[in-house]
């Protein structure tokens, strides 16, 4: 690590201009738990971190339920969690970030870092493409939106143009009899890598479900938007056999990786599993919603 | 050599300036440069919380923050803890029930506690086993060190009282 340079610039146009200009030698720094781990590792060895929490858009959280909530790409756990509208409007997507790590790594770690991680098994992101959120980035040529499952682009990997960083997510506006939930399987209780992990964003009229989302996690190169599960449940009353159906389309979206945290068979078999458990607590909260 | 960096920060209330690489942690320059060696270096990959601080008041490890983030910000460690002679009631309890062994996870135990009375003053065991659950203490008194914090809190309760 040597010849490193960092930067805190306080304007996104500065800290786009000098990431670009590293050339592919740039780091973003945005809760650093991950980039640090990589450092001390030796994995990576940047030329530059830009460090971007000095930057009023990327630590704000804007919006409301209603209008939609707009979470600065390097807002914390921490910080997500004590806001007083958000838990309750979308309490999966906020379980999905909250599941990262302790409570020390919950102190830094946001929905940008582990977007733009690129780790398959990234907690925050099945329930972010459940919701359908959207990420706004910006880079030399101007600032773009894309969905969130468009951000992956396999391990370690994004579709993120050089110089681009990821500057918010933008949640859609709540309707009525809405609401979400998020499911992982991990080996030990706590603090751990998942196996598989559910997001499910449900509408429901009455006892008919009118619209769903699925996200897939740990099961694939790139965290899955799973189109078949959702429409195995749409249109039911979340019966046995459309919850069947929709387990199905999770697992033959699977390809999976085999590893010492769980086998290919496995992790096939959990996605089915989980995907019933947490449309179940999605059903329920969105009967409250 | 990169260019070292100049750093202004606040640490347990008081102004601190240092200079520090680019690449130098916080925990780097607490216990290297400021002699501050409450933090400790466990895993130095955020996992075992030897090196919990607060920033801003927002529990982090240190070994996951650069020391240049410091600038501007407010910083406590463990020496910071105590009000001159007179411990913590964490750190008078921590003694009197013996919550530690080695003492290596203790600094981080006793910040990782404070952090969490200070927002929530009656937490239930679930909630003080998961605050901990990122401090790791590898002669396994966990047991001891969860009824140290319930038996602080109890009594810090009704001492506001």
């Amino acid at each position: 690590m040597t010849d490193i340079q960092y930067l805190a610039p306080t304007s996104l146009d500065e800290a786009i201009s000098a990431y670009a200009a590293a050339d592919g030698a740039g780091r973003i720094l945005a809760g650093g738990t991950d980039l640090l781990v990589q450092m001390q590792a030796g994995m990576v060895e940047p030329g530059l971190i830009v460090d971007i929490k000095n930057i009023a858009e990327l630590t704000a959280i804007e919006g409301s339920a209603e209008s939609g909530f707009v979470i600065g790409a390097a807002v914390s756990g921490a910080t997500l969690e004590k806001h007083p509208g958000f838990g309750e409007a979308w309490p999966g997507v906020l379980e999905g970030l909250n599941l990262i790590g302790s409570t020390q790594i919950q102190g830094r770690a946001s929905f940008g870092g582990n977007l733009c991680n690129g780790s398959p098994a990234a907690d925050s992101v099945p329930g972010l493409v459940a919701a359908g959120a959207v990420v706004t980035v910006q880079g030399p040529d101007g600032r773009r939106e894309i969905a969130v499952e468009d951000v992956p682009a396999g391990p370690g990997k994004t579709n993120l143009a050089p110089g681009e960083i990821a500057v918010s997510i933008t949640l859609p506006a709540k309707s009525a009899g809405q609401s979400d939930a998020y499911l992982r399987m991990i080996p030990r209780t706590e603090m751990d890598i998942a196996v598989v992990g559910v997001g499910v964003n449900l509408t429901m009229d009455g006892d008919t479900c009118t619209a769903a989302r699925v996200g897939l996690g740990a099961v694939a190169p790139t965290v899955l938007r799973v189109d078949d599960a959702a429409a195995a449940l749409v249109g039911s009353t979340l019966d046995d056999a459309a919850l069947e159906a929709a387990a199905a389309a999770c697992r033959a979206a699977c390809n999976p990786i085999d590893d010492k945290r769980g086998t290919i068979a496995y992790r096939t078999r959990v996605a089915g599993v989980l995907l019933k458990r947490t449309t179940a607590i999605a059903a329920e909260r969105a009967a409250q919603a | 050599m990169a260019k070292k960096l100049h750093i202004s920060t606040t640490i347990n209330g008081e102004p601190e300036e240092f200079l520090c690489a680019p690449s130098d942690t916080m925990l780097d320059v607490l216990r290297n440069e400021l002699d501050l060696t409450g933090a400790k270096e466990g895993c130095g990959s955020g996992d075992c919380g030897a090196c919990s601080i607060t920033l801003d008041g927002t529990l982090v490890c240190s070994c996951l923050m650069l020391a240049a983030e410091a600038e501007g910000k407010e910083i406590t460690t463990i020496e910071g803890m105590a009000a001159g002679e007179t411990l913590h009631p964490l750190q008078q309890k921590f003694l009197e029930e013996a919550a530690l062994q080695c003492g290596i996870c203790t600094p981080g135990m006793l910040v990782a506690a404070k952090a969490l009375l200070d927002q929530n003053p009656d937490p239930t065991e679930t909630e003080v086993r998961f605050w901990l659950a990122g401090n790791l203490c590898r002669c396994t008194g966990y047991d001891k060190i969860v009824r140290a914090v319930m038996d602080t809190a109890a009594e810090m309760r009704g001492a506001a009282k």
